[in-house]
């Protein structure tokens, strides 16, 4: 379980998120959407500690994320990140990008993580890009042996930083497909995403942040359907 | 006009020492780089940091080894800390020099080759739970050392050219070694001239290392 509690986030003098609350229960897909700027990402980072927070307190599976004791080395193996510059490493083959971090963080043999990484490019369906470099392969491919990588780990948790927003339009759909099944599978997902189809179809709670507040959360139906805010009701109908 | 007489026997005796002389040259400018790189990635990685007295140290050293004359930082480790009362051999001499010398340029090199890399590299390793050290290890500095990998080439055949100041310090590299003969039997002209050759033999040899070298580490 993901607990946030009146998280706020500076970056200089710019408040970038207001106090935001929001427990994410195991098993939920949740998607996060708003304008750009609203937040959205910066929450992601600040659910595995790339950044660090002003005030409030991330939680995560009983462990304060952001508390000085905390060894986040081993709390982020729980929770998977997938970046919107898909950031695949371009010195390593696709087997390589997967198999490395299984063996330098978690300490599994070349031959464990190497049968890890299959398993996991299977999964996603770069089972024959085993040794192509990343320079080879298009973005859509890139952007699912990024999601190969971050579940090699084993994670908990899926984080998606807008996986799709920097992919040519005719790659967006592999990738969204790709992450269709890890909700099927029923991994916990945390998606900030511009695709509202996939935010529909997909979520169990859809979020709408504006301005660095949760303006809404519910289930797709009601964010969609019948938005209490009028923010977010304005937002949807420039959105489609 | 012209009644200079070659005499190339002299030389041609000598070879086999202006040989042996030359594998010294490549062994100091060799050493050198290593330590150059080693050296250089330490104060690339402090002149980041932008504050502290790792920052200043590293710019210093910088600023002192690519403003400088190479032939003035030699002498500071021959006759400069010699003042001092430590007196170092004319192979510590040259390989501190050259070293000092090539750390600072190669630091240069590294700092531009780090800001070439985005830092969303860095964040992708760190969220898979790598350390900063493993993720620098691991992933920055392999990318780093393809981005510099030409600058370095560039620095080695600079090392083993900067290593004929060697013969101003008393080390008997190749060129203290030519001048050593040289001066013995006055064919001054014939022994550069092989001299010359030699050298241009040895930096062909250093590019072509280096090329088969770039085909082994960089397949993508």
């Amino acid at each position: 379980m993901i607990e946030i509690r009146s998280l706020e986030k500076y970056f200089g003098a710019l408040q970038v998120l207001k106090g935001i609350d929001l427990t994410v229960e195991k098993g939920e897909v949740l998607s996060v959407i708003g304008a750009s700027g609203s937040g959205k990402s910066t929450l992601l980072y600040c659910i595995n500690g790339l950044e660090p927070i002003q005030k409030g307190s991330v939680v995560v599976d009983g462990t304060n994320v952001h508390a000085k004791g905390t060894d986040i080395n081993k709390l982020r193996q729980k929770l998977g990140m997938v970046f919107q510059q898909w950031n695949s490493f371009p010195h390593l083959t696709a087997l390589e990008n997967v198999a490395l971090a299984p063996r330098i963080v978690k300490g599994k043999s070349r031959s464990e993580a190497r049968d890890i990484a299959e398993k996991q490019l299977l999964h996603v369906g770069l089972d024959d890009k085993l040794n192509a470099y990343p320079s080879a392969l298009s973005g859509g491919q890139q952007q699912r042996l990024a999601i190969a990588r971050a579940l090699a780990m084993e994670p908990t948790y899926m984080l998606f930083d807008e996986a799709t927003s920097a992919l040519d339009p005719e790659l967006v759909g592999e990738v969204l497909d790709t992450m269709r099944l890890l909700a099927e599978e029923g991994m916990t997902m945390i998606c900030v995403t511009h695709e509202m189809g996939f935010a529909r179809d997909v979520s169990d709670r859809v979020a709408y942040f504006h301005q660095g507040v949760m303006e809404e959360i519910g289930p797709p139906e009601q964010i969609f359907g019948e938005a209490k805010s009028e923010h977010t009701r304005k937002f949807l109908a420039n959105v489609r | 006009m012209f009644d200079y007489n070659f005499h190339w026997r002299p030389v041609m005796k000598s070879l086999p020492d202006l040989l042996e002389a030359g594998l010294l040259t490549l062994q100091v400018a060799t050493l050198s780089m290593i330590i150059g790189i080693v050296i250089g990635l330490l104060l690339a990685l402090s002149r980041m940091k932008k504050t502290g007295p790792a920052y200043w140290l590293a710019t210093a050293w910088v600023e002192l080894a690519r403003n400088t004359p190479a032939l003035f930082q030699l002498f500071f480790f021959g006759f400069g800390i010699g003042a001092f009362g430590i007196h170092l051999s004319p192979f510590a001499i040259v390989l501190a020099g050259l070293s000092f010398n090539c750390a600072g340029y190669l630091a240069e090199n590294f700092r531009g080759g780090f800001q070439a890399i985005p830092d969303t590299q860095l964040r992708a390793a760190r969220s898979l739970g790598m350390t900063a050290w493993q993720a620098h290890t691991r992933i920055i500095i392999p990318q780093v050392f393809r981005l510099v990998y030409h600058p370095i080439t560039n620095q080695m055949v600079w090392a083993v050219l900067m290593s004929s100041l060697g013969m101003l310090v008393g080390f008997r590299e190749l060129s203290g070694e030519t001048q050593f003969f040289a001066s013995r039997t006055f064919r001054i002209f014939e022994y550069f001239a092989v001299t010359a050759v030699i050298y241009y033999a040895i930096v062909k040899i250093v590019l072509g290392a280096s090329r088969l070298l770039a085909m082994r580490l960089f397949r993508y």
